[in-house]
């Protein structure tokens, strides 16, 4: 009987001993996969990086020229065009997701500000499904709504013809512009900030800003000193993934931002922001049709390793600044 | 000039300089722009919705609705959107399929198991990477993938040696990855938010760990797992990029192969979301009343899909939860 007993026990150990391996060998496939990911797309991105060195990263040229010609390089793979310098599309990048990513945060915490302290209960439970349906709306229906509503718009009505007239010979300004990728993907982003802003904000505990009115400061600076204060790293994990999301925006920016390489002169005053530009994402997007086409598609492969490369430090760069700020305030879990 | 409340004295230069106990104008800007913030967002998702609201009711037809698409520019003549409705309803399943089993796996053992901590921990932020991974760098890793002639299966050969790549079994594949991070995510908040003694009571009855996880905690966060597949379909449905790289986005779904239901599953599609980029200005369809009408289709599914993430979360759960 005893010794059944002690069979029947082991024999229980050993299912749970294969359902741990099952389950740990279904969550490392994830590691493998990152692993996967990152050796395949660089392998197909090499060559496009080696042809041209940091030039790669630098300016010169004009990048939808660099771009056919790439495509319509020769067979002959001794002969394929890598020459790309594609600085306008980094620049672009950087500035649409930087912009958009800093009116986001500003509004963020404005609105934020206003579902935990000012606004009346009516308008706080409304604003909570409202914050979902803007982050659930699909990018394609935001670019729709741009490229057929923002866009004819500003052209038609925002940019003079003045305007128009003064960088006609560089470019045409139908209205496609960063101005309206920034401000639509502002919508897009400003929803995921808000709900961890809030979250935070909430998680504030009571008697800290309590403390803070005590000492006569009124509400408002009372939640601006204490309760942002205390809230910033979640406010900064916020900010990462925002930036994430931006980055890889690719269907409604190719949609509304006119999808013309090109870097917006800030020279140009006002007129900078009614130029068009084109970023790593759209640019895959937009050669989805010619990847089959070796040095092109590798070229495409190198935007993504681009992609990648930068998400993957946001991960990080996330993950660190919630581990280095969760020692002295209120951190997401 | 402000004096202190109870002694009637002048404030002193630093509760001057701090504004004291009073609304200084910059206090009365910020609240004002909280407002303005708070009520903005209201204002833009209303004018979203309204503006696809009337769109949809004066370009939507029923029979749109049940009809396939047809090459043309006539907006008239060039078919509905049935195809691209199929589309995503397929892509949804097969994404869902494959992501809810797994990512509820690898909740479990992340929250139950966790050992060795240093696999989990890494383990932990690869799904990070996964979810802040651009989905259209997914899609052409997954195009990378799937071309290897040993995937042929999946779709078909064009060449021997080397796969198509594009089918509704790649593309789903590569959904089921963008809705991982969230189906994770939800399954081990709910997961957490189970208290000890509940496990502890089921080791006293002698149960294992496994059965404990299959018979006490997964039914418990039920209503999270639900939440996080909800909130996983939903990314599916709006996803665009990745149709377009690895479905084909063609304008009929092109079934490959001869054996009925499996053709399908090998063949190139569309969704509505595709549908909705090509008949913009942008693609070469041309047809904005159509994207209209088929944008106001996907917006229902998404609010609906968000509606019923509402209904799951404000259901009554388990008694420690409330």
């Amino acid at each position: 009987m005893k010794t059944r007993g002690l069979k029947l026990a082991q024999q229980r150990d050993r299912t749970d001993q294969r359902a741990e391996l099952l389950l740990g060998a279904l969550a490392s496939a994830v590691l493998l996969l990152i692993a996967f990911m990152i050796v395949f797309v660089f392998a197909k991105a090499w060559p496009s990086f080696a042809h041209n060195g940091l030039a790669w990263f630098g300016p010169g040229g004009n990048v939808n020229v660099q771009l056919e010609e790439i495509f319509a390089s020769p067979g002959d793979p001794a002969a394929y065009n890598y020459t790309l310098h594609a600085w306008p599309l980094l620049y672009a990048t950087a500035l649409i997701t930087g912009c958009a990513v800093a009116l986001a945060t500003i509004v963020s915490m404005l609105s934020a500000m206003f579902v935990v302290e000012f606004a009346p209960a009516w308008i706080a439970s409304v604003l909570q499904p409202v914050i979902r349906l803007l982050a659930a709306v699909p990018s394609v229906i935001y670019g729709l709504i741009g490229i057929l509503v923002l866009v004819p718009f500003f052209g038609n009505h925002v940019i003079s013809s003045d305007q128009k007239e003064s960088v006609q010979f560089v470019i045409q300004l139908d209205g496609s512009s960063i101005l309206v990728g920034i401000l639509v993907l502002t919508v897009m982003i400003t929803p995921i900030m808000v709900a961890i802003t809030v979250d935070a904000l909430r998680s504030v505990p009571r008697n800290w800003t309590e403390g803070a009115a005590a000492l006569g400061v009124n509400r408002f600076r009372a939640l601006r000193t204490v309760g942002l204060r205390a809230a910033r790293p979640a406010i900064v994990a916020a900010a990462i993934l925002a930036t994430a999301r931006a980055l890889g925006e690719a269907i409604m920016l190719s949609m509304v931002a006119g999808s013309v390489a090109f870097a917006p002169n800030p020279l140009d005053g006002v007129t900078f922001f009614f130029e068009p530009a084109k970023t790593f994402a759209s640019s895959i997007v937009d050669g989805a049709e010619g990847l089959s086409v070796e040095p092109f598609g590798q070229t495409m492969y190198a935007f993504a390793a681009v992609l990648l490369i930068s998400s993957a430090f946001l991960s990080f760069a996330g993950w660190y600044a919630r581990r280095a700020m969760r020692k002295y305030t209120l951190a997401p879990r | 000039m402000s004096t202190h409340a109870q002694t009637g004295r002048p404030m002193g230069l630093y509760a001057r300089l701090r504004g004291g106990d009073s609304w200084s104008i910059g206090d009365r800007l910020g609240v004002a722009a909280a407002w303005g913030a708070g009520l903005l967002l209201c204002l833009i998702a209303a004018a979203i919705v309204l503006y696809m609201l009337v769109r949809g009711i004066q370009y939507l037809r029923l029979d749109e609705i049940f009809s396939h698409p047809v090459a043309g520019t006539d907006q008239s003549k060039n078919g509905g959107f049935l195809d691209p409705l199929e589309g995503t309803l397929l892509l949804t399943v097969i994404g869902t399929a494959i992501a809810a089993p797994v990512g509820v796996g690898i909740a479990v053992w992340l929250t139950e198991y966790g050992r060795p901590a240093a696999l989990a921990r890494a383990v932990e932020s690869c799904i990070e990477i996964v979810a802040g991974t651009p989905s259209i760098v997914l899609a052409i890793f997954g195009l990378l993938v799937f071309q290897q002639g040993f995937f042929g299966f999946l779709s078909y050969e064009a060449t021997p040696g080397v796969a198509f790549g594009r089918s509704f079994f790649t593309a789903g594949m590569v959904m089921s990855l963008i809705a991982l991070p969230l189906i994770v995510g939800a399954s081990r908040e709910a997961l957490h938010s189970i208290p000890r003694h509940v496990r502890e009571a089921s080791y006293a009855l002698g149960k294992d760990r496994i059965s404990t996880i299959r018979r006490v905690l997964l039914p418990a966060s039920r209503r999270g797992i639900g939440t996080g597949v909800a909130l996983g379909m939903g990314r599916i449905v709006g996803d665009t990029a990745i149709v377009v790289i690895l479905l084909g986005a063609s304008l009929q779904n092109d079934p490959e192969g001869s054996i009925p239901g499996l053709s399908l599953l090998q063949g190139t599609g569309s969704t509505l979301t595709t549908y909705v980029y090509n008949n913009s200005p942008v693609g070469e369809g041309g047809s904005p009343e159509k994207a209209y009408a088929a944008a106001f289709v996907l917006l229902l599914i998404v609010i609906g899909l968000n509606f019923a993430v509402d209904l799951i979360t404000r259901g009554r759960g388990p008694s420690w939860t409330r």
